[in-house]
């Protein structure tokens, strides 16, 4: 600390015309001292000595935040960088201190803006910053495309001192490059890759970042919802719609066929199965009516005529008394069927 | 009292050094003039410096990168379509003597810049048709749409020649240049924005409009066909197994009906003349019954009996 103290007795004597580099009140007060000094006594001398090694002694030091460091320059020549915490200067002006957030990430946002920040966080209008979010696409359509780019300072000396306007320069670097990777892609891709539109546009700012050098390191290139603009959503969402108009209608169609199919391959069955059931017993009775006949035959083989006299008047005997009117005519009558009534209610169909 | 007398000269030295000292930030250079006249190399150092007192003046200028914004303007290009073009550069004052003499500061180096850099930029972009200001590399685009086939109803997009990067450095190879004389290094142009202006806008909205609606109209005709395809297929698996069915069934009855008719056949060959009177009087049997009437002849041979009878009694 010896040093200091040098120093500063020989600020102390370069006073009156150092005295600019102080607050402009300084050069008055010390004026009026001096020209009150003859009246003052000794001990008054050395309180103003006081007060003037404390002021300058302010001056000598700073404090750096925990997310920040110091980059001190001396006679505006770049020093040193220093951490965070209290640290030291050559006061006066002669060294000076800036701070940069090194660890902060900064945000920038193109053609939305927050409005209230939390866990449902609220965006302005995209209306009102159309301007920074309609682009040309590859296929010279037009795409509304909003994004968030985070970033950092990971070179402070660049940041502070090669480029002058460091943030109007990464927001017109961001919009340059967002255009770029847009312009190369449809409305197609716009739309459904925001990832890969997202990678590709951080990759090519960080390159013009760097080319530049402006000591910014680009963290994420976050893409709100990119669209269409909004008098040609509408058309937009009719194709999503008629996608769905169409799976609904080959749905219904499925509906339908699935209600007749199956029953009718039932039914199909049922048919077959009566088929079926119709040739049995066709073959049983064939087979049944067969046998009858054969054993029938064996026995009728033996008495011929006899058995062929029996089942004749057995059958008549069967018939006849189910019959309703038995008429016997003589076969020497001619002409008797003109005169029966054949139309009787009880009889003659046939 | 020798504090008092030393006082005065301390304070003129004082006053001496703090006017002859200068202080130049890491971001500026600084070109030394004496009445007016330049002194000297500008001094790009930063640092602590000494100048003669009073009668030099200190012209400060900025070392780092500068930006330029230009205004948007509308200019048409190649293909006669209106956009309206942004561009923004980046700058440095490399010759700051240079500077100082032919344009004195930065209000005056950014009329040139406007000048110079609005021109290129016309220039270049009414040399080439929009695409190619739009587009930078021949990547092939994903125009495919969901369910409609490549090239189908679609624009054709040609590839591009020059492209964006190439214009803009075109657009920096013009106007680098005619800076050049005023001590300014251009870094680079960038274009910022580039959009149509309104009446085409319109207009292309009109087309990105129809163009969806072709695509709408086609999935919902597409849908149509298939479900009509569907109704076919229906109609046709109906028919088929209705029918299918039918002709099995037909063919199991046909198979039976010829293994029963070969069977009877079989039976009945053995003596077709009982089975005709067995059939017969059977047909006889199902077919008679209350509501149908008889007449019959004494001749026939039920009665034979009722007849011969009387014959054969009589003479007895």
């Amino acid at each position: 600390m010896a040093w200091d103290w040098d120093k500063l007795q020989q600020q102390k004597k370069s006073r009156p015309g150092g005295g600019s580099i102080e607050p402009p009140g300084m050069d008055e007060v010390i004026d009026k001292i001096r020209s009150a000094k003859g009246n003052l006594p000794g001990k008054a001398w050395i309180i103003i000595v006081l007060i003037a090694l404390v002021f300058v002694a302010m001056g000598s030091f700073f404090t750096v935040g925990v997310d920040e460091v110091g980059v001190v320059q001396r006679f505006g020549k770049y020093n040193r960088t220093v951490p965070s915490g209290l640290n030291f200067k050559l006061p006066l002006g002669i060294e000076n201190n800036k701070n940069v957030k090194v660890k902060y990430v900064f945000k920038e946002e193109f053609g939305l803006r927050t409005i209230q920040p939390g866990v449902r966080t609220r965006y302005a209008s995209e209306t009102a910053f159309l301007g920074e979010s309609l682009m040309l696409t590859g296929d010279l359509n037009v795409a509304l495309v909003p994004w968030i780019v985070q970033y950092r300072i990971n070179n402070p000396y660049d940041y502070l001192f090669k480029v002058r306007d460091v943030r109007g320069t990464l927001r017109d670097l961001a919009e340059a490059s967002m255009r770029l990777v847009v312009g190369d892609r449809s409305i197609n891709e716009v739309i459904s890759k925001r990832e890969e539109i997202a990678t590709k546009s951080r990759e090519l700012l960080q390159k013009m970042l760097n080319e530049a050098e402006t000591g910014i390191k680009v963290t994420t290139i976050e893409m709100k919802k990119t669209n269409v603009p909004e008098p040609v959503q509408p058309s937009f969402n009719e194709v999503n719609q008629s996608i769905q108009e169409k799976e609904k209608m080959i749905y219904q169609a499925n509906e339908a066929y699935n209600k007749v199919i199956p029953a009718a391959r039932g039914n199909a069955e049922k048919t077959i199965s009566k088929a079926e059931g119709y040739a049995l017993d066709r073959l049983n009775r064939a087979e049944g009516d067969a046998t009858r006949f054969l054993a029938l035959h064996e026995e009728y083989k033996k008495a011929k005529d006899v058995t062929l006299r029996r089942m004749y008047l057995e059958s008549i005997q069967e018939i006849f008394p189910k019959l309703g009117k038995i008429y016997i005519v003589d076969s020497d009558q001619k002409n008797l069927l003109p005169l029966l009534n054949l139309a009787l209610p009880e009889g003659g169909k046939k | 009292m020798k504090f008092k007398i030393l006082l005065i000269p301390m304070a003129i030295i004082a006053i001496g050094l703090y006017s002859s000292l200068y202080v130049i930030d890491e971001t500026e250079q600084v070109v030394i003039t004496q009445f007016g006249k330049v002194i000297g190399a500008p001094i790009t150092e930063p640092g602590l410096n000494l100048k003669v007192p009073i009668i030099q003046n200190v012209n400060r200028f900025r070392k780092n990168l500068l930006e330029w914004d230009g205004d948007p303007s509308e200019v048409p290009t190649l293909d006669k379509t209106y956009i309206y073009v942004d561009t923004f550069a980046r700058w440095k004052i490399v010759d700051a003597l240079k500077f100082f003499q032919t344009v004195s500061n930065e209000v005056g180096a950014m009329a040139r810049l406007d000048d110079i850099i609005d021109a290129a930029v016309r220039n270049f972009i009414a040399e080439n048709p929009l695409i190619e200001t739009v587009r930078w590399t021949n990547r092939e685009l994903d125009i495919s749409e969901l369910g409609v086939e490549k090239g189908e109803g679609q624009r054709v997009i040609g590839d591009i020649t020059t492209g964006r990067q190439e214009i803009l450095k075109g657009i920096q190879e013009q106007a680098s240049p005619k800076l050049k004389d005023f001590g300014i290094e251009l870094v680079d142009v960038q274009m910022k924005r580039l959009n149509y202006v309104e009446q085409v806008q319109r207009s292309v909205y009109g087309r990105m409009i129809a163009e969806r609606k072709q695509i709408a109209q086609k999935f919902r005709s597409e849908g149509e066909g298939e479900a009509r395809k569907i109704e076919g297929k229906r109609e046709k698996a109906l028919k088929k197994i209705t029918s299918e069915a039918y002709r099995k069934a037909q063919e199991i009855k046909g198979e039976a009906d010829a293994k029963a008719t070969r069977i009877y056949a079989n039976a009945y060959n053995v003596d077709p003349e009982l089975y005709s009177f067995l059939k017969t009087l059977d047909v006889y049997k199902q077919t008679l019954d209350k509501d149908n009437s008889l007449v019959l002849s004494t001749d026939s041979d039920f009665f034979k009996y009722l007849k011969t009878f009387k014959g054969e009694v009589s003479p007895n």
